[in-house]
Protein backbone atom coordinates (compact mmCIF):
# COMPACT_ATOMS: atom_id res chain seq x y z
CA UNK A 1 0.00 0.00 0.00
CA UNK A 2 2.90 2.35 0.85
CA UNK A 3 4.77 1.18 -2.23
CA UNK A 4 1.78 2.13 -4.39
CA UNK A 5 1.66 5.56 -3.13
CA UNK A 6 5.30 6.00 -3.26
CA UNK A 7 4.73 5.48 -6.82
CA UNK A 8 1.68 7.44 -7.55
CA UNK A 9 3.85 9.89 -5.55
CA UNK A 10 6.97 9.94 -8.11
CA UNK A 11 4.54 9.86 -11.07
CA UNK A 12 2.92 13.17 -9.74
CA UNK A 13 6.73 14.46 -9.66
CA UNK A 14 7.73 13.45 -13.02
CA UNK A 15 4.53 14.48 -14.39
CA UNK A 16 4.66 17.98 -12.73
CA UNK A 17 8.36 18.56 -14.20
CA UNK A 18 7.32 17.82 -17.81
CA UNK A 19 4.52 20.37 -16.97
CA UNK A 20 6.86 22.91 -16.14
CA UNK A 21 9.25 22.19 -18.55
CA UNK A 22 6.55 22.71 -21.19
CA UNK A 23 5.30 26.02 -19.56
CA UNK A 24 9.22 27.13 -19.45
CA UNK A 25 9.95 26.24 -23.25
CA UNK A 26 6.28 27.88 -24.24
CA UNK A 27 7.31 31.18 -22.33
CA UNK A 28 10.58 30.96 -24.11
CA UNK A 29 8.99 30.45 -27.19
CA UNK A 30 6.67 33.62 -26.69
CA UNK A 31 9.80 35.95 -25.59
CA UNK A 32 11.32 34.84 -29.06
CA UNK A 33 8.06 35.68 -30.88
CA UNK A 34 8.16 39.14 -28.71
CA UNK A 35 11.80 39.62 -29.78
CA UNK A 36 11.26 39.56 -33.63
CA UNK A 37 12.77 42.44 -34.97
CA UNK A 38 11.17 43.64 -38.07
CA UNK A 39 14.11 45.61 -40.82
CA UNK A 40 14.04 47.82 -43.54
CA UNK A 41 16.64 49.49 -45.40
CA UNK A 42 15.06 51.81 -47.13
CA UNK A 43 15.72 55.61 -48.80
CA UNK A 44 14.00 59.08 -48.14
CA UNK A 45 13.59 61.57 -50.92
CA UNK A 46 16.95 62.88 -50.10
CA UNK A 47 18.21 59.12 -51.18
CA UNK A 48 19.41 58.52 -47.77
CA UNK A 49 19.31 55.52 -46.74
CA UNK A 50 17.12 55.05 -43.39
CA UNK A 51 17.39 51.50 -41.69
CA UNK A 52 15.73 50.29 -38.28
CA UNK A 53 18.82 50.42 -36.38
CA UNK A 54 18.77 54.18 -36.72
CA UNK A 55 15.71 54.65 -34.63
CA UNK A 56 17.51 52.70 -31.58
CA UNK A 57 16.44 54.38 -28.67
CA UNK A 58 12.81 55.64 -29.90
CA UNK A 59 9.73 53.96 -30.79
CA UNK A 60 9.25 53.53 -34.10
CA UNK A 61 5.20 53.76 -35.58
CA UNK A 62 5.28 52.53 -38.94
CA UNK A 63 3.15 52.38 -41.87
CA UNK A 64 2.27 50.99 -45.35
CA UNK A 65 0.78 52.94 -47.40
CA UNK A 66 0.67 54.90 -50.60
CA UNK A 67 0.25 58.22 -51.66
CA UNK A 68 -2.47 57.56 -53.78
CA UNK A 69 -4.79 56.13 -51.16
CA UNK A 70 -7.72 58.50 -50.95
CA UNK A 71 -9.38 56.93 -48.14
CA UNK A 72 -7.32 55.11 -45.54
CA UNK A 73 -4.01 56.57 -45.59
CA UNK A 74 -4.55 59.99 -45.23
CA UNK A 75 -6.79 58.67 -42.21
CA UNK A 76 -4.41 57.15 -40.99
CA UNK A 77 -1.85 59.86 -40.69
CA UNK A 78 -4.22 62.03 -39.48
CA UNK A 79 -4.42 59.97 -36.69
CA UNK A 80 -0.60 59.65 -36.30
CA UNK A 81 -0.49 63.57 -36.42
CA UNK A 82 -2.70 64.11 -33.83
CA UNK A 83 -0.96 61.67 -31.85
CA UNK A 84 2.50 63.90 -32.32
CA UNK A 85 0.99 66.66 -31.56
CA UNK A 86 -0.69 65.64 -28.31
CA UNK A 87 2.06 63.56 -26.98
CA UNK A 88 3.66 67.10 -25.99
CA UNK A 89 7.26 66.74 -25.40
CA UNK A 90 7.48 63.56 -25.47
CA UNK A 91 7.15 62.99 -29.19
CA UNK A 92 10.89 63.70 -29.31
CA UNK A 93 11.34 60.37 -28.33
CA UNK A 94 8.60 58.86 -31.02
CA UNK A 95 9.64 58.76 -34.79
CA UNK A 96 6.16 58.03 -37.32
CA UNK A 97 7.91 55.92 -40.79
CA UNK A 98 5.40 56.16 -43.78
CA UNK A 99 6.87 52.98 -46.39
CA UNK A 100 5.45 53.49 -49.54
CA UNK A 101 4.11 50.34 -51.18
CA UNK A 102 4.00 52.30 -54.33
CA UNK A 103 7.10 53.51 -54.72
CA UNK A 104 8.02 54.43 -58.10
CA UNK A 105 4.71 56.73 -58.17
CA UNK A 106 5.23 58.31 -54.33
CA UNK A 107 8.49 59.34 -55.24
CA UNK A 108 6.94 60.95 -58.75
CA UNK A 109 4.36 63.04 -57.02
CA UNK A 110 6.40 63.87 -53.68
CA UNK A 111 6.45 62.61 -51.00
CA UNK A 112 7.69 64.47 -48.29
CA UNK A 113 5.38 67.15 -49.27
CA UNK A 114 2.01 65.14 -49.07
CA UNK A 115 3.71 63.79 -45.59
CA UNK A 116 4.56 67.38 -44.30
CA UNK A 117 1.28 68.63 -44.67
CA UNK A 118 -0.03 65.87 -41.99
CA UNK A 119 3.48 66.30 -39.48
CA UNK A 120 6.70 67.18 -40.21
CA UNK A 121 8.02 64.48 -37.93
CA UNK A 122 6.60 61.64 -40.53
CA UNK A 123 9.24 60.27 -42.53
CA UNK A 124 8.65 58.86 -45.73
CA UNK A 125 10.49 55.74 -47.08
CA UNK A 126 10.44 54.83 -51.01
CA UNK A 127 13.18 52.12 -52.00
CA UNK A 128 13.27 49.85 -55.27
CA UNK A 129 10.99 47.00 -55.39
CA UNK A 130 13.80 44.77 -53.98
CA UNK A 131 14.18 47.24 -50.82
CA UNK A 132 10.32 47.58 -50.49
CA UNK A 133 9.44 44.07 -50.92
CA UNK A 134 12.02 42.92 -48.37
CA UNK A 135 10.74 45.39 -45.76
CA UNK A 136 7.12 44.05 -46.54
CA UNK A 137 8.38 40.46 -45.90
CA UNK A 138 9.93 41.66 -42.65
CA UNK A 139 7.38 42.56 -41.20
CA UNK A 140 5.17 40.41 -41.79
CA UNK A 141 2.72 42.87 -43.37
CA UNK A 142 1.00 42.59 -47.12
CA UNK A 143 1.65 44.81 -49.97
CA UNK A 144 0.09 43.94 -53.79
CA UNK A 145 -0.60 45.79 -56.65
CA UNK A 146 -4.36 44.96 -58.55
CA UNK A 147 -4.66 45.88 -62.03
CA UNK A 148 -7.79 48.02 -61.49
CA UNK A 149 -8.95 49.71 -64.94
CA UNK A 150 -10.95 52.21 -62.72
CA UNK A 151 -8.31 53.16 -60.57
CA UNK A 152 -5.91 56.47 -61.96
CA UNK A 153 -2.59 54.52 -63.02
CA UNK A 154 -4.80 51.42 -63.81
CA UNK A 155 -3.87 49.52 -60.62
CA UNK A 156 -4.38 49.92 -57.24
CA UNK A 157 -2.68 48.97 -53.98
CA UNK A 158 -4.20 46.60 -51.41
CA UNK A 159 -1.88 46.72 -48.68
CA UNK A 160 -1.97 46.09 -44.98
CA UNK A 161 -3.61 48.91 -42.90
CA UNK A 162 -2.19 48.71 -39.22
CA UNK A 163 0.46 50.78 -37.39
CA UNK A 164 3.14 48.70 -35.80
CA UNK A 165 5.04 50.10 -33.35
CA UNK A 166 8.55 49.27 -32.29
CA UNK A 167 10.56 49.58 -28.92
CA UNK A 168 13.78 51.29 -28.03
CA UNK A 169 15.69 47.98 -28.85
CA UNK A 170 13.68 47.48 -32.17
CA UNK A 171 11.45 44.75 -31.22
CA UNK A 172 8.12 44.50 -32.56
CA UNK A 173 6.13 45.92 -30.11
CA UNK A 174 2.30 45.34 -31.01
CA UNK A 175 0.49 47.04 -33.99
CA UNK A 176 -2.82 49.35 -33.87
CA UNK A 177 -5.80 48.14 -36.30
CA UNK A 178 -7.31 50.63 -38.74
CA UNK A 179 -9.63 52.89 -37.40
CA UNK A 180 -7.84 52.81 -33.55
CA UNK A 181 -8.35 56.54 -32.37
CA UNK A 182 -5.43 58.38 -31.69
CA UNK A 183 -6.31 59.07 -28.25
CA UNK A 184 -5.77 55.47 -27.69
CA UNK A 185 -2.36 55.55 -29.46
CA UNK A 186 -1.56 58.42 -27.43
CA UNK A 187 -2.57 56.62 -24.17
CA UNK A 188 -0.69 53.50 -25.06
CA UNK A 189 2.46 55.55 -25.95
CA UNK A 190 2.74 57.55 -23.05
CA UNK A 191 2.05 54.18 -20.83
CA UNK A 192 5.53 53.28 -22.37
CA UNK A 193 7.73 56.13 -22.52
CA UNK B 1 -17.21 103.67 -26.47
CA UNK B 2 -19.29 101.15 -24.59
CA UNK B 3 -21.98 100.79 -27.29
CA UNK B 4 -18.94 99.31 -29.18
CA UNK B 5 -17.67 97.10 -26.51
CA UNK B 6 -21.00 96.09 -26.52
CA UNK B 7 -21.17 94.83 -29.63
CA UNK B 8 -17.76 93.58 -29.99
CA UNK B 9 -18.32 91.52 -27.21
CA UNK B 10 -22.00 90.06 -29.05
CA UNK B 11 -19.88 89.68 -32.24
CA UNK B 12 -17.12 87.55 -30.12
CA UNK B 13 -19.74 85.15 -28.65
CA UNK B 14 -22.09 84.94 -31.38
CA UNK B 15 -18.80 84.02 -34.30
CA UNK B 16 -17.31 81.26 -32.76
CA UNK B 17 -20.87 79.75 -32.73
CA UNK B 18 -20.39 79.77 -36.49
CA UNK B 19 -17.74 78.24 -36.82
CA UNK B 20 -19.08 75.19 -36.31
CA UNK B 21 -22.14 76.09 -38.54
CA UNK B 22 -25.01 73.32 -38.88
CA UNK B 23 -24.16 70.89 -41.77
CA UNK B 24 -25.07 72.45 -45.45
CA UNK B 25 -28.10 69.93 -46.14
CA UNK B 26 -30.12 69.82 -49.72
CA UNK B 27 -33.95 67.96 -49.70
CA UNK B 28 -34.68 66.28 -52.79
CA UNK B 29 -38.00 64.42 -52.27
CA UNK B 30 -37.20 61.56 -49.65
CA UNK B 31 -33.87 62.12 -49.82
CA UNK B 32 -31.39 64.89 -47.54
CA UNK B 33 -27.64 65.34 -49.00
CA UNK B 34 -25.88 66.63 -45.45
CA UNK B 35 -22.09 67.05 -44.29
CA UNK B 36 -20.45 67.13 -47.90
CA UNK B 37 -16.63 67.31 -47.41
CA UNK B 38 -13.42 66.89 -48.58
CA UNK B 39 -9.50 66.98 -48.36
CA UNK B 40 -7.18 69.54 -49.22
CA UNK B 41 -4.80 68.91 -52.08
CA UNK B 42 -1.15 69.08 -53.57
CA UNK B 43 -2.09 69.77 -57.05
CA UNK B 44 -3.92 68.06 -59.22
CA UNK B 45 -1.77 64.83 -59.32
CA UNK B 46 -3.59 62.28 -57.10
CA UNK B 47 -7.66 61.16 -56.61
CA UNK B 48 -9.28 63.93 -54.41
CA UNK B 49 -11.81 62.07 -51.69
CA UNK B 50 -15.20 62.79 -51.33
CA UNK B 51 -17.39 62.08 -48.03
CA UNK B 52 -21.11 62.89 -47.34
CA UNK B 53 -24.59 62.07 -45.42
CA UNK B 54 -27.24 60.49 -47.28
CA UNK B 55 -30.92 60.39 -45.18
CA UNK B 56 -33.77 58.61 -46.73
CA UNK B 57 -37.04 59.59 -45.42
CA UNK B 58 -39.05 57.15 -47.69
CA UNK B 59 -40.79 54.01 -47.91
CA UNK B 60 -38.31 52.14 -50.00
CA UNK B 61 -34.49 51.77 -51.21
CA UNK B 62 -32.85 54.69 -52.60
CA UNK B 63 -29.78 54.00 -55.42
CA UNK B 64 -27.15 55.89 -55.38
CA UNK B 65 -25.76 55.55 -58.56
CA UNK B 66 -22.79 57.86 -59.28
CA UNK B 67 -21.25 61.47 -58.91
CA UNK B 68 -20.31 64.51 -60.94
CA UNK B 69 -18.12 67.36 -60.29
CA UNK B 70 -16.71 70.04 -62.16
CA UNK B 71 -12.94 69.11 -60.21
CA UNK B 72 -12.56 65.78 -61.47
CA UNK B 73 -13.23 64.41 -64.98
CA UNK B 74 -13.56 60.48 -63.51
CA UNK B 75 -15.32 60.29 -60.36
CA UNK B 76 -16.19 57.01 -59.06
CA UNK B 77 -17.69 55.24 -55.99
CA UNK B 78 -15.47 53.13 -53.99
CA UNK B 79 -15.15 51.18 -50.84
CA UNK B 80 -12.88 50.49 -48.38
CA UNK B 81 -12.93 47.11 -47.27
CA UNK B 82 -10.67 45.76 -44.79
CA UNK B 83 -9.90 42.06 -44.54
CA UNK B 84 -7.58 40.14 -41.96
CA UNK B 85 -6.01 43.37 -41.33
CA UNK B 86 -5.45 44.58 -45.23
CA UNK B 87 -6.83 47.61 -46.96
CA UNK B 88 -8.26 47.32 -50.36
CA UNK B 89 -10.11 49.38 -51.96
CA UNK B 90 -12.82 48.49 -54.37
CA UNK B 91 -15.47 50.25 -57.30
CA UNK B 92 -18.66 50.08 -56.42
CA UNK B 93 -21.28 50.71 -59.05
CA UNK B 94 -24.25 52.17 -56.51
CA UNK B 95 -25.04 52.05 -52.88
CA UNK B 96 -28.18 51.20 -51.41
CA UNK B 97 -29.30 53.77 -49.04
CA UNK B 98 -32.54 51.42 -47.43
CA UNK B 99 -36.16 52.82 -45.96
CA UNK B 100 -35.57 55.36 -43.36
CA UNK B 101 -32.37 55.02 -42.80
CA UNK B 102 -29.22 57.04 -43.59
CA UNK B 103 -25.86 56.07 -45.09
CA UNK B 104 -22.18 57.92 -44.36
CA UNK B 105 -19.65 57.79 -47.30
CA UNK B 106 -16.31 58.18 -44.68
CA UNK B 107 -13.50 57.21 -43.70
CA UNK B 108 -13.00 53.66 -43.80
CA UNK B 109 -15.91 52.57 -45.65
CA UNK B 110 -17.63 54.55 -49.14
CA UNK B 111 -16.48 57.49 -50.44
CA UNK B 112 -16.10 58.88 -53.67
CA UNK B 113 -12.67 59.18 -55.31
CA UNK B 114 -12.18 61.81 -57.56
CA UNK B 115 -9.77 61.11 -60.47
CA UNK B 116 -8.84 63.30 -63.09
CA UNK B 117 -8.54 65.77 -60.42
CA UNK B 118 -8.78 69.18 -62.76
CA UNK B 119 -8.05 72.05 -60.04
CA UNK B 120 -6.26 71.48 -56.81
CA UNK B 121 -8.59 71.37 -53.82
CA UNK B 122 -7.71 74.15 -51.82
CA UNK B 123 -8.85 74.51 -47.78
CA UNK B 124 -11.74 76.91 -46.55
CA UNK B 125 -12.85 76.45 -50.34
CA UNK B 126 -16.35 74.49 -51.38
CA UNK B 127 -17.24 73.09 -54.83
CA UNK B 128 -20.39 71.24 -56.03
CA UNK B 129 -20.78 67.82 -56.45
CA UNK B 130 -23.75 66.11 -57.61
CA UNK B 131 -25.16 62.86 -56.36
CA UNK B 132 -26.91 60.88 -58.84
CA UNK B 133 -29.87 58.89 -57.39
CA UNK B 134 -31.70 56.51 -58.92
CA UNK B 135 -35.59 57.49 -58.18
CA UNK B 136 -35.02 61.10 -56.83
CA UNK B 137 -32.49 62.13 -59.38
CA UNK B 138 -29.36 64.42 -59.40
CA UNK B 139 -28.68 66.19 -55.77
CA UNK B 140 -26.74 68.64 -55.77
CA UNK B 141 -24.38 70.09 -52.44
CA UNK B 142 -21.62 72.10 -51.76
CA UNK B 143 -18.51 70.40 -50.50
CA UNK B 144 -16.22 72.05 -47.75
CA UNK B 145 -12.62 71.40 -48.51
CA UNK B 146 -10.99 70.52 -44.99
CA UNK B 147 -7.48 70.20 -44.30
CA UNK B 148 -5.54 67.24 -45.18
CA UNK B 149 -5.72 66.27 -41.52
CA UNK B 150 -9.31 66.15 -41.40
CA UNK B 151 -10.49 62.90 -40.25
CA UNK B 152 -14.30 63.49 -40.48
CA UNK B 153 -17.02 66.47 -41.50
CA UNK B 154 -16.43 70.20 -39.56
CA UNK B 155 -19.78 71.14 -39.39
CA UNK B 156 -22.86 69.64 -37.06
CA UNK B 157 -25.72 67.93 -37.80
CA UNK B 158 -29.10 69.60 -37.91
CA UNK B 159 -30.66 65.98 -36.99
Amino acid sequence: MLKNIRIALWVAVAVALVGVGALLWHADRQEQAAAFKPEFSLPDEAGTIHTAADFRGKHVLVFFGFTNCPDICPTTMAEVAQVMDDLGPEAAEVQPVFISVDPVRDRESGLGEYLEAFHPSILGLAGDEAATQAAVGSFKVFGERHEDASAPGGYTMSHSSSLYLLGPRGDWLRQFEYGTPADDITADLKERL
Amino acid sequence: MLKSTAAALVLATILPATAFAECVEVTQGNITVSAAWSRATIGTERPAVFYVTIRNDGGSDERLVGIETPVADMPMLHESVMENGAARMSHVDQIVIAPIDAVSLEPGGYHGMLMDLQTELVEGTTFPVTLLFEKSGPVTIDTAVLPLRAREAACEEAL
